[in-house]
């Protein structure tokens, strides 16, 4: 698939879909998306990069290893799920952080949960990808 | 055997720690003995499956204490005997670790009052039997022996295990001494007949009577004093021990008498027979021990007090002369290097005192006075010619038995010793004290009993007696000289019949062996059943384990047909009436029919492409499902997964070849009634599932503490990251694995290939 | 409706079984796919199906409206959707592993474990 209008668009809707894959992914808490939805998204995007370019040039976008970002996510959320240790509570108990609450509004919340989300989403994304980029690579 | 070994070095530690402990543990039942004899029993007990009704309880009677210092008694001066025998050998160290734990394990049994207590170490002993006579692991003899008696006496302990479960659910508890008053229900009850076969069954494979009775001379590849204390003294007599301790319980009966009478008069006189027969003088002992096991059983029949005290006689003369005899017979076997009856002649001069042992023990034997080994006999006789219906019978049989113990005491204990000097591999030499030690004082033992028949009357014979029938009165008196009567008539007799057989000796072996040869032999029919064992087993995993994916498959869907299929049907659980009403509420049906069309392309079409399409489209209308249903979390997920396994499977296409081979057609149709039952079972669950009630505690939970609690508006997303994180980690976790699988099964070289190499390689 | 959906997964479930016992593993493969979207179908079935309210909480509301759809088989089928996805992808590879190690694609040859003939 050598077509140029493929690939710039490719480039371009591969970028919109990773930066959407991050919105679907922090609004997930709220409203319907998710780590798993997220990851799903960025992992449909970076395929369609390496179906548009081949898988050496998705590899290079990428930077980081699949196997490596999976293994992170997964690490994320062990982390997530010890660190209620801290607070003396069970394990994958949340914990929750509302940075500049006022009286008025609740502020940025920081939690534990949503960093137990972006391990989904990053063991999603990595698993997926080194997946399809294996298959593609030896078949 | 002790030949190449460094007999010089011996076992050190290893050989006299085991000695010092069973002495010890014999000295601590001796201490009972005063207290049993005036009549008292001991029990304790520790809760160990309470909820199951087991627990270690053991008791200590007439009956336990003489088996258990037996089993020690016996126990220590074997294990003082091994050290020598076996000095040297460089795996003393696990022998002997064996033999403590069978001797423990025996213990366990005889003193337990548990039912599966009993059970447990009645398997241990099994366990230790095995070791130990496999002990020379390299022979291959030694491992079928060994396995032989496993599986019989493991099968017969199975069988015996269902008959213990049965009595202890007839009776109301697994304690035996909670039994015996309920012995009258018991044996009213519809079960005594399975009890009893089941019971027997293990009792008679342990105790080796006919047609069980092979093993034992097959054992004889231990090591000579594991055959003098497991398959002579003790082991063998655990069925003997457990007949006797459930005789309260189940005796009485014409069934108990007549079972035990047959099988027990049989065995006796037929295994003295071959034992007469036999060259080895170890397999002569194995035979005799036969016989004894035998009358045990056979004394066991009757109720009365001269079987039982003859019983309780006979039990101890045999071990200690038995036990006596293996450990001379092993010394014989040192000395010489042979055990063949032909070989052997004249060793009195070299092994003085082997030979006094051999002479004492072989009187016993006997049952010559002033022996206990004739107080014993006087006993089974005084008992056969009271036994009622059976007396001619049993008498007969005893006689016989008798008649051929004398001949064979003649051939093991005095043949060797006396006449010409017979052509030895090794020139004759005593063996050393620790080897003397144990048979000697037990040939004595057996002296002093019959000199002195009170201290054995008191101590063991009336307190056994007193455990079996309850009422010590019950127990005869040991006398040496009771008058002419009819015992000593039949005494005169086995006399004048044996030193027959025993003038006659080689004549009369010839005339057994041949015999032998020509009818059929119950090893060989063991292998023979082995070997059909083998066959049906590798029948059926052929039958079972076809090899073949779709048979698999095809098994498995039918049984899930039948049990839920089946039981919808036995339960009447589907309502069909309320589920064709919602029919009349047409909604969604463009779905409900892409879906259908869409799975029956992708099952009928023989082109990939079409079927993969078909699957597509499948996935498109599941998803649409979701969100007209109030799933958009669940639709996204479904969409773009149904994208992602189109591209893979897209990808993978390129490289595999087409459905179906050229011209040939894809239609089973035994396949698919298996499938459309399959798939009508399935909606008949869930229609029944529906029409059940719902159960929203979860869901009010999740929706009422979201927002409030998680702080997350989306309460499937709080669910997965807060409230089930946990699942969500074990779920994230499989995901990483099977990428990692499937990534190391596309980047590894093929495995064929790579063989070859290696192949090349090493040639 | 939840009725008219049951029969429809049996329909699924009667397809995916019949390309499930077939000789060629690629059709195996089909038929996994089709008895994992069934089996997933089945369980948001089983929790009942509500039209239209999907199970979210207004903005500064503490529980959310009568009536939402169930959000407990929704978490349970989400899941199952991916760890489905895993299966299939590995058992994908295993095809085509099978295909390029041993040749053929159709089950009753693959018997590089169990040689058949007569048991030895």
């Amino acid at each position: 698939m050598n077509s140029l209008i493929l690939r710039v668009a490719s480039r371009y809707l591969a970028a919109i879909l990773l930066v959407f894959s991050i919105y679907m992914l922090f609004r997930g808490h709220n409203e319907p998306g998710g780590g798993f939805i997220g990851g799903l998204i960025g992992a449909t995007g970076f395929i369609l990069y390496a179906v548009a370019c081949g898988t050496r040039e998705a590899r290079a976008t990428l930077r980081v290893d699949p196997q490596s970002l999976a293994m992170s996510g997964l690490a994320a959320s062990l982390l997530s799920a010890f660190a209620s240790a801290l607070f003396r509570d069970a394990p994958f108990t949340g914990q929750w952080l509302f940075l500049g609450a006022t009286e008025g509004s609740k502020g940025i919340p920081v939690s534990t949960v949503i960093l137990f989300d972006i391990g989904v989403y990053l063991v999603v994304l990595g698993a997926i990808l080194m997946l399809v980029f294996a298959m593609e690579e030896e078949i | 055997m002790a030949a190449g070994h460094d007999e010089a070095k011996g076992n050190g530690f290893v050989g006299w720690l085991p000695v010092l402990l069973s002495a010890g543990i014999f000295a601590f039942f001796l201490q009972f003995l005063p207290q049993i004899a005036a009549g008292d029993t001991l029990r304790v007990e520790w809760a160990w499956a309470p909820s199951l009704g087991v627990a270690l309880s053991f008791l200590v009677d007439g009956l336990s204490l003489t088996f258990a210092l037996l089993i020690s008694g016996i126990g220590t001066f074997v294990l003082l005997y091994s050290n020598s025998y076996l000095a040297g050998h460089p795996q003393y160290g696990r022998f002997a670790l064996y033999l403590f734990s069978f001797m423990l394990s025996m213990l366990g049994l005889v003193l337990s009052d548990n039912l599966i207590g009993l059970f447990v170490f009645w398997e241990l002993t099994t366990l230790t039997s095995y070791l130990l006579i496999g002990f020379d692991n390299e022979s291959p003899k030694a491992r079928r022996s060994a396995l032989q008696a496993l599986l019989l006496t493991g099968a017969g302990g199975l069988a015996m295990l269902a008959g213990l479960i049965l009595l202890g659910a007839v009776g109301g508890s697994f304690e035996i001494s909670q039994l015996v008053p309920q012995a009258e229900a018991i044996k009213g009850s519809g079960l005594y007949v399975p009890i009893l076969i089941l019971i027997l069954a293990g009792t008679f494979t342990k105790s080796a009577q006919v047609p069980f009775h092979f093993w034992l001379p097959n054992a004889m590849a231990a090591p000579t004093p594991v055959s003098a204390f497991l398959h002579s003294a003790t082991m063998v007599k655990a069925g003997v021990y457990l007949m006797a301790r459930l005789h309260p319980v189940l005796s009485g009966t014409e069934l108990w008498f007549w079972t035990l009478t047959i099988f027990g008069a049989v065995t006796a006189v037929f295994t003295s027979v071959l034992s007469l027969r036999q060259d080895d003088l170890k397999q002569a002992l194995a035979y005799s021990t036969l016989m004894a096991l035998g009358t045990l059983t056979m004394l066991l029949a009757p109720s009365s007090g001269y079987a039982i005290t003859a019983f309780a006689t006979f039990l101890v003369v045999h071990s200690l002369y038995k036990a006596a005899l293996f450990l001379v017979v092993g010394c014989v076997d040192h000395g010489t290097g042979t055990r063949d009856a032909d070989l052997l002649g004249g060793l009195a001069r070299f092994m003085p005192f082997t030979a006094f042992t051999a002479a004492l023990a072989g009187l016993s034997m006997a049952g010559l006075p002033p022996f206990i080994g004739y107080i014993g006999k006087e006993l089974i006789y005084a008992n056969t010619i009271t036994a009622g219906d059976a007396a001619t019978f049993v008498t007969v049989m005893a006689l016989a038995a008798n008649a051929l113990m004398f001949a064979v005491a003649g051939v093991v204990a005095l043949r060797p010793f006396w006449g010409k000097r017979g052509d030895t591999p090794l020139e004759p030499h005593e063996a050393p004290w620790p080897m003397l030690a144990g048979p000697m004082v037990l040939a004595l033992l057996g002296l002093a009993f019959g000199l002195m028949p009170l201290l054995a009357e008191v101590n063991f014979t009336t307190p056994t007696v007193a455990a079996i029938l309850g009422d010590a009165e019950k127990a005869k008196h040991l006398h040496l000289w009771a008058g002419v009567n009819t015992e000593l008539m039949l005494s005169l007799a086995t006399f004048a019949i044996g030193g027959l057989l025993l003038a006659l000796y080689r004549p009369v072996r010839r005339f057994l062996e041949a015999a032998d040869a020509a009818t059929p032999s119950f090893d060989n029919g063991w292998d023979n059943i082995l070997d059909a064992l083998y066959r049906a087993a590798k029948w059926q995993t052929g039958i079972l384990q076809s090899g073949n994916l779709q048979r698999y498959l095809f098994t498995i869907f039918a049984t899930f047909v039948v049990a839920v299929g089946g039981t919808l049907l036995l339960k009447d659980a589907v309502n069909l009436g309320v589920a064709l009403d919602d029919m009349n509420s047409p909604r969604h049906w463009p779905e409900l029919v892409l879906i259908v069309a869409a799975a029956l392309v992708t099952a009928s079409s023989r082109s990939r492409m079409l079927a993969v399409a078909a699957l597509g489209v499948q996935g498109i209308a599941v998803a649409l499902i979701f969100i007209s249903f109030g799933a958009p979390d669940v639709a996204i997920t479904q969409l773009l997964v149904e994208t992602l396994v189109v591209v893979l499977v897209a990808v993978a296409m390129l490289s595999l070849p087409f459905l179906d081979e050229r011209g040939k057609n894809d239609r089973r149709p035994k396949d698919m009634v298996l499938a459309v039952l399959c798939g009508v079972v399935v909606s008949a669950v869930l229609i029944g599932v529906l029409q059940g009630p719902l159960d929203l505690r979860l869901t009010d939970f999740f929706e009422t503490t979201a927002a409030p609690e998680a702080f997350g508006r989306n309460i499937v997303n709080v669910i997965l990251v807060d409230f089930r994180a946990i699942d969500t980690f074990g779920e994230i976790a499989v995901i990483v694995v099977a990428a990692l699988s499937a990534y190391a099964l596309l980047r590894t070289t093929d495995s064929s290939r790579d063989r070859d190499e290696e192949e090349e390689e090493l040639s | 409706m939840e009725f008219l959906l049951a029969i429809t997964i049996g329909v699924m479930v009667a397809a995916a079984v019949y390309l499930m016992l077939a000789r060629n593993v690629l059709r195996f493969i089909f038929g996994l796919i089709l008895i994992s979207n069934a089996a997933n179908l089945a369980i948001f079935t089983a929790g009942r199906l509500t039209p239209g309210a999907p199970p979210l909480i207004k903005e500064g509301a503490y529980a959310p409206a009568e009536g939402v759809a169930n959000a407990l088989p929704q978490a349970l089928v989400l899941t199952a959707i991916v760890i489905g996805f895993g299966l299939f992808a590995f058992a994908l590879v295993l095809v085509y592993r099978a295909y390029t190690t041993l040749g053929t694609l159709y089950s009753d040859e693959m018997d590089a474990a169990e040689p058949k003939g007569p048991a030895q």
